[in-house]
């Protein structure tokens, strides 16, 4: 039984013990504090370690980190789909679409009882989004009791959690392969580039995930709790001429402003020549992943989103 | 002769800006993009002619430093004219096409100034590249955008590096430099950064058609930064792997005087691993993306004062009567 599902008058959603997790690193070969961790604690794991628990660090596309680049032939955060996982065709297949086949098999298969419980998915992004918290669901109580733990034990450091259950904007991540998948985005850091305080910050907010899980698995139960998350709303490309090429950058007044409001009306691009666009929009949003280099070619100059609060369910183990 | 008199050299007559030596630093490819969109002549003074050039096109198109290997290593003499195989690397070709184009290097045809233009991941604020000390053409422009753009940090570095090893795209003018600003993620364009770029190539217009009107431009001092050595991130033994970053007290101080003792990489077991070097020395380039390959964490450099002469461009009638002079030199 691996969903949450209530059987008592508290109210307290039981979940199996969460006894297999993994870590990912190098979902983008350029996103280097993942595949620096990684690498890390797969030549030693002892700060990894909990008991009870088996954790997996894993290199998920090797031959990006190897050359240092986002993929190869595909996005491999974007190859998750049941067509790419069903697809036959073996070697000729695209490498990112047989790495995921083989990730599904060893950590899947997506949707099985066998998958892993967690899959922490490490990343870096060029947008200023300190540490972020990527939830694909906002009825996983058990993600969302474990976002809580880690943003008060964070704190007074800042951890914000991005959902993104969009429709048309939701993708197939390589940690979707596991019951509960956990994003974990950290920024602002250049591809390619190790900046120390990002990599100790990632280190320190997974280690508190890892407690969390092992405490759960101790048998405490996490009261109900409320978790502030901002939910993805629309993606808003850079204005184009006729040819498709970019005639604007992020506007000054927007760069580096991840989370804050963009009110109707807000400065939000400027032009090479020095004229600004305005957001046209509504109501006020909040923007993130705001000039994200990989973005610029899956037309994204940022995302806008709007806070929530969700309600999670007390949780125990079952 | 008088002491100030004013330093005579020819005019700059034919003059460049690259962007795009590196693929995926964005500010000058969209600099030299727009710049080839508006192509304007202004009337006052004569019209210097102005090449703009998108040097490393297939690179740009995959948003990729280089394609086979770093074009702007390519351009050492041998390099430019040793025998070359069907199978050399692209850049290879596309330096001896922009060679064609601006040089040939080290000859008469050569364009007076190239002005190429770079971003790095490091937080080096505006900083001039060049091989020379006392190039007073690039020192004056210097001088000239240090006095334009006074919010824009700003620095002079110097790679002692002779004519005949210069390997770098700016080597081929008779005059040259880059350009190079930061701190910008390879693959982005940061506003803040493209108008600064955008702001020092239009001075620099402005100074060469000042120039080459017969302004007469006072000397004073620059500091400049010369290139000492580089230095490496700490490796494992075997994999070659890095094992320690740039320590948080280091990171984005790029200028800052690193003395012997103070904290330089911070490995990921948590040791803090000192400067072991003999003197204080300035730090930059700290933490380039593209230097991971090469070897390079940091440079070094020590920092001095050069005065810079004042300057005015060679009149035709000057030019002749110094060559007249020099012939007659050589008669007697």
């Amino acid at each position: 039984m691996s969903n949450g599902s209530s059987n008592n008058n508290n109210n307290t959603a039981r979940f199996d013990a969460a006894r297999r997790v993994a870590i990912f690193g190098g979902t983008h070969g350029n996103e280097m504090s993942g595949v620096t961790l990684v690498n890390l604690w797969m030549q030693n794991s002892a700060e990894i370690q909990r008991k009870g628990l088996e954790i997996k660090p894993f290199l998920t596309n090797p031959k990006a980190v190897e050359k240092c680049v986002r993929y190869v032939d595909t996005d491999l955060n974007r190859a998750f789909t049941q067509e790419n996982l069903s697809a036959t065709g073996g070697d000729e297949l695209p490498y990112e679409v047989q790495r995921a086949q083989e990730i599904n098999r060893m950590f899947g298969p997506k949707g099985s009882a066998e998958a892993y419980d967690v899959i922490f998915d490490l990343h870096n992004t060029t947008s200023n989004m300190g540490c972020t918290l990527i939830l694909e669901s906002s009825k996983d109580a058990f993600n969302l009791q474990m976002m809580n733990y880690i943003k008060k034990a964070f704190a007074p450091a800042s951890c914000l959690v991005l959902l993104n259950e969009h429709p048309l904007l939701k993708y197939s991540t390589s940690r979707s392969v596991a019951k509960h998948p956990v994003g974990m985005e950290v920024g602002p850091q250049p591809q390619g580039v190790l900046r120390s305080n990002i990599f100790e910050a990632m280190r320190v907010i997974l280690k508190h995930a890892l407690d969390f899980i092992s405490l759960f698995n101790e048998g405490m139960e996490f009261p109900p709790c409320t978790v502030e998350v901002f939910r993805v709303l629309e993606r808003m490309d850079y204005p184009r001429d006729a040819n498709g090429n970019i005639i604007a950058m992020v506007h000054p007044n927007l760069q580096d402003c991840d989370w804050e409001p963009l009110n109707p009306g807000d400065p939000m691009f400027q032009t090479f020549d020095g004229k600004s666009i305005h957001y046209q929009g509504s109501s006020t949003v909040y923007p993130t992943f705001i000039n994200e280099a990989a973005y610029y070619e899956k037309q994204q100059a940022f995302v806008t989103t709007r806070r929530e609060t969700l309600a999670a369910s007390a949780i125990r183990k079952a | 002769m008088q002491v100030d008199e004013p330093v005579l050299l020819p005019r700059l007559s034919r003059v460049a800006v690259c962007g795009g030596t590196h693929g995926n630093e964005l500010s000058g490819v969209y600099l030299v993009r727009e710049m080839l969109k508006t192509e304007k002549r202004k009337v006052d003074g004569e019209p210097a002619s102005v090449l703009m050039v998108l040097s490393n096109p297939r690179a740009m198109q995959q948003c990729s430093r280089y394609v086979d290997t770093d074009l702007n290593r390519c351009f050492t003499h041998a390099t430019l004219n040793g025998p070359v195989s069907e199978e050399a690397p692209y850049e290879i070709f596309r330096a001896r096409e922009l060679n064609a184009l601006l040089g040939p290097k080290g000859s008469r045809a050569a364009v007076d100034l190239i002005c190429d233009l770079h971003n790095t991941t490091a937080n080096m604020g505006l900083s001039f590249i060049a091989y020379s000390d006392c190039d007073w053409i690039c020192l004056h422009i210097f001088r000239y955008l240090q006095k334009q753009m006074p919010d824009t940090p700003m620095r002079f570095i110097h790679f002692d590096v002779s004519t005949k090893e210069s390997y770098s795209l700016d080597s081929i003018g008779k005059h040259g430099f880059a350009m190079e600003i930061g701190p910008q993620p390879h693959g982005c364009v940061k506003s803040n950064i493209y108008t600064a770029m955008k702001e020092g190539v239009q001075h620099m217009q402005d100074w060469i058609r000042c120039f080459n009107s017969g302004c007469v431009f006072d000397g004073g001092p620059v500091d400049v930064f010369t290139m000492v050595k580089n230095v490496d991130y700490p490796r494992d033994g075997e994999t070659r792997s890095i094992t320690a970053a740039i320590h948080p007290r280091l990171q984005d101080r790029d200028f800052c005087l690193l003395h012997p003792g103070e904290p330089l990489f911070q490995a990921f077991s948590g040791e803090t691993i000192k400067y072991k070097g003999n003197e204080p020395l300035y730090a930059f380039f700290i933490n380039e993306c593209a230097y991971y390959e090469k070897g390079i964490a940091l440079s070094l450099a020590r920092k001095k004062r050069v005065t810079v002469p004042s300057i005015r461009v060679q009149t035709d009638e000057e030019e002749r009567a110094s060559e007249q002079s020099f012939a007659s030199e050589e008669e007697e």
